[in-house]
């Protein structure tokens, strides 16, 4: 691994530096939450937050996209313009694992060319969690409280200085002319390694049962009552999947200007727990009942997407948790299907349809 | 001359929508009309029986469409037979020959014809099911040659419902196709049989061994219909069903038309029994 060490003391030249290049986001206090904003120097950034209301999924699939821009006569038809390079400082590893799994599921089949702009457009550094975010999470279950790829630079608060694990050439060269950030010696490795290993006893286990056996405990738990349980409290606000880093799909419609002569092609987020989001022609609904709703949502964390693209759909970050009126979490809900199915007995589960997958 | 689905995949976009010209409108029922669509002169659908197509108007939006002309058919334009549900297909009803529509595709997995060749072929349809099945059907008949008996079951909500009436009287019409129909609601000349699809089972004998059964319709037809299927003994791989789910992108990204894990629009919306048996939402 190749290593930079910088004194805390020139954090603030070199994020000023950064600014003067690109546009740089990072997480900010706002109403006694936390939230990825615009910095403007490096005062307001917090690298030490527990965890933002939304990940930064945001800069890769905005809320709100334009994908096409036009002219209602057909006279012109443009793919919308390219977004600004932006540095995203202090994202958490879960959410670096997120993104893992976005670049899998929109370059799988057919590219989507939009997303590829922004994450081509995007230098994303993240920082070592040392200590768990709060109660809803358990990124040590799902593999996700570190990492070693996936960013352009990582960076390990090692008390008077910061490590940075450099990731990519992108992440190297922000460093460029930069005077203050030194290759690591073999002290500074020692320390980065001795500041890692000591990190997990803060991590503890929150699921009764070990990740890779997730697939199977939901498959068994297809038919469990606890979504008809699940249903009765969930209000299909939708919250949870707004907030998740792992959610990414989305509505496409048309907006047309009050004179009638521009238009967009949109998409936005959008949710599976809204009533109509399986709903087609005719009326019928796929997932009319809550319960079957809120049994998609786990099932496509925890199942679908290791069918589809051989990566689990949750990373443990414990916003959907955070998120929901309701009450509903993750750790509870799983770890009650494990009750239930008395999961420590269950067999690995292959899945039968990989072949249709494929 | 090449093919539509590399133009939508060189583009910078895979949602850019090409812009083709309807050349031909007509009425088939109330609420369905049959659109025949022109690209533009250096591109071919090359499609197979059960993709469909993307279809979008400026500033109104997009839906999936299934390709109801066949293969076999389409002299560099295809067709599309449009029911008026709402706000895009009530604008491309009011559209008429000369005008734009985009179009992206064609997606998905359609129908596996080659492994279809030199079995009896069952067509089971109910209501607008007979879009995405005309397709297949004039393709089988347009090789009939290579195929067994050909049986169609069809039903509608009434008669004024059935589409493509005049070709289906021409198929039925033939001493090689087999034509039963029904409908739910009869007028008073209708001298056919009235009921729900199943009603005409008992009417067919197959082959079991030797049978392929084609179902499309609407999903609540599809656990009746497989009901009868394994009354007749067909073999799982050999029961196909056309899945349609909600769809919106086409191309795997939007996650609307999820059928437990799998992307409808990719892996399907063609699928065999035996693929999808253990898919617990298939057939909710
Ligand atoms: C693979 C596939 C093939 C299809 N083939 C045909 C066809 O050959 N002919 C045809 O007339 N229709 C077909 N449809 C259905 C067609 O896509 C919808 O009727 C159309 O999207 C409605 O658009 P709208 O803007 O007019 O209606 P909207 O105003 O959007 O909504 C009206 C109704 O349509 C439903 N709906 C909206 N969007 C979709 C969607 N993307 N998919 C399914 N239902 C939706 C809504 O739930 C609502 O009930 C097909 C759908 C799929 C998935
Ligand atoms: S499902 Fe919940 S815990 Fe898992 S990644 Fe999404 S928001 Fe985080
Ligand atoms: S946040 Fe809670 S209440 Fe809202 S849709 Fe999700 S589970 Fe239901
Ligand atoms: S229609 Fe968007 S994923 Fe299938």
């Amino acid at each position: 691994m190749n290593f930079k060490i910088m004194p805390k003391s020139a954090f603030a030249d070199w994020v000023d530096r950064l600014i003067g290049s690109y546009r740089v986001v990072g997480p900010k206090r706002k109403h006694g939450q936390y939230v990825f904003d615009e910095l403007r120097g490096v005062e307001g950034l917090e690298l030490h937050y527990p965890t933002s209301v939304l990940p930064p999924k945001k800069y890769l699939v905005p809320q709100k996209e334009v994908l096409l821009n036009y002219h209602l006569d057909g006279s012109r038809l443009e793919i919308a313009s390219k977004p600004e390079p932006t540095v995203i400082l202090g994202i958490h590893t879960c959410d670096i694992h997120a993104l893992k799994l976005f670049d899998r599921i929109f370059s799988q089949g057919f590219t989507d060319q939009h997303y590829q702009a922004h994450r081509d457009s995007v230098i994303l550094v993240s920082i070592e969690c040392l200590e768990m975010c709060g109660p809803n999470a358990y990124c040590r279950d799902m593999g996700t409280a570190s990492a070693t790829e996936g960013f352009d630079l990582h960076m390990i608060d090692l008390g008077d200085v910061y490590a940075f694990n450099i990731g990519s050439q992108k992440g190297a060269d922000l460093f460029k002319g930069f005077r203050q950030a030194f290759d690591a010696i073999d002290t500074d490795v020692d320390q980065i390694n001795h500041v890692l290993a000591t990190k997990w006893d803060n991590f503890p286990y929150r699921l009764d049962f070990d990740v890779h056996e997730m697939p199977a405990l939901l498959h068994e738990s297809f038919n469990s009552t606890l979504w008809d349980e699940l249903g009765q409290k969930c209000l299909a606000c939708g919250s949870c999947t707004q907030v998740c880093p792992t959610c990414y799909c989305f509505d496409v419609t048309d907006e047309v200007d009050l004179l009638m002569e521009e238009g967009q092609r949109v998409r936005r987020w959008d949710s599976c727990q809204i009533h109509e989001f399986a709903m087609v022609a005719g009326g019928h609904n796929f997932r009319e009942r809550l319960a079957l709703r809120q049994r998609h949502r786990f099932m496509r964390k925890g199942k679908y997407q290791m069918d589809a693209y051989n990566m689990v759909g949750c990373v443990g970050c414990g916003r959907c948790a955070s998120a929901c009126l309701a009450g509903i979490t993750p750790i509870d809900v799983m770890n009650e299907l494990c009750a239930r199915q008395q999961c420590s007995e269950l067999e690995p589960f292959a899945s039968v349809v990989a072949e249709v997958a494929a | 001359m090449s093919f539509l689905l590399e133009e939508v995949k060189q583009s910078d976009s895979i949602y850019m929508p090409i812009p083709a010209r309807i050349t031909a409108v007509s009425t088939l029922t109330a609420e369905e009309k049959l659109f025949t669509i022109e690209l533009p002169h250096e591109l071919s659908l090359e499609h197979d029986p059960g993709q469909f197509v993307e279809v979008s108007v400026l500033g109104v939006g997009e839906a999936p469409i299934s390709i109801t002309s066949s293969p076999s058919r389409s002299n560099g334009t295809f067709e599309l037979c449009i029911r008026k549900v709402g706000d895009l297909t009530k604008v491309i009803h009011n559209m008429d020959r000369g005008d734009i529509i985009g179009i992206r595709g064609p997606f998905g997995r359609g129908f596996p014809v080659e492994r279809f060749r030199g079995k009896d072929i069952l067509f089971v349809c109910g209501g607008l099911g007979m879009a995405p099945l005309r397709s297949l059907v004039n393709e089988v008949l347009d090789d009939r040659g290579n195929y067994g008996r050909v049986i169609l079951l069809y039903g509608a909500r009434s008669p004024g419902d059935i589409l493509f009436k005049e070709e289906i009287r021409e198929w039925d019409a033939r001493p090689d196709v087999a034509v039963h129909l029904t409908v739910d609601r009869p007028s008073d000349d209708w001298d056919r049989k009235v009921g729900v699809i199943t009603t005409l089972f008992p009417d067919v004998q197959v082959d079991p061994r030797n049978t392929v059964a084609v179902v499309v319709g609407p999903p609540v037809m599809y656990p009746y219909v497989l009901k009868e299927l394994k009354t007749l003994r067909i073999p799982k791989g050999n029961i196909w069903f056309s899945f349609e789910r909600r769809m919106k992108c086409g191309v795997g990204k939007c996650g609307h038309c999820q059928l437990n894990h799998i992307y409808t629009c990719q892996t399907g919306p063609s699928f065999n029994y035996a693929e999808i048996e253990m898919l617990e939402e298939a057939f909710s």
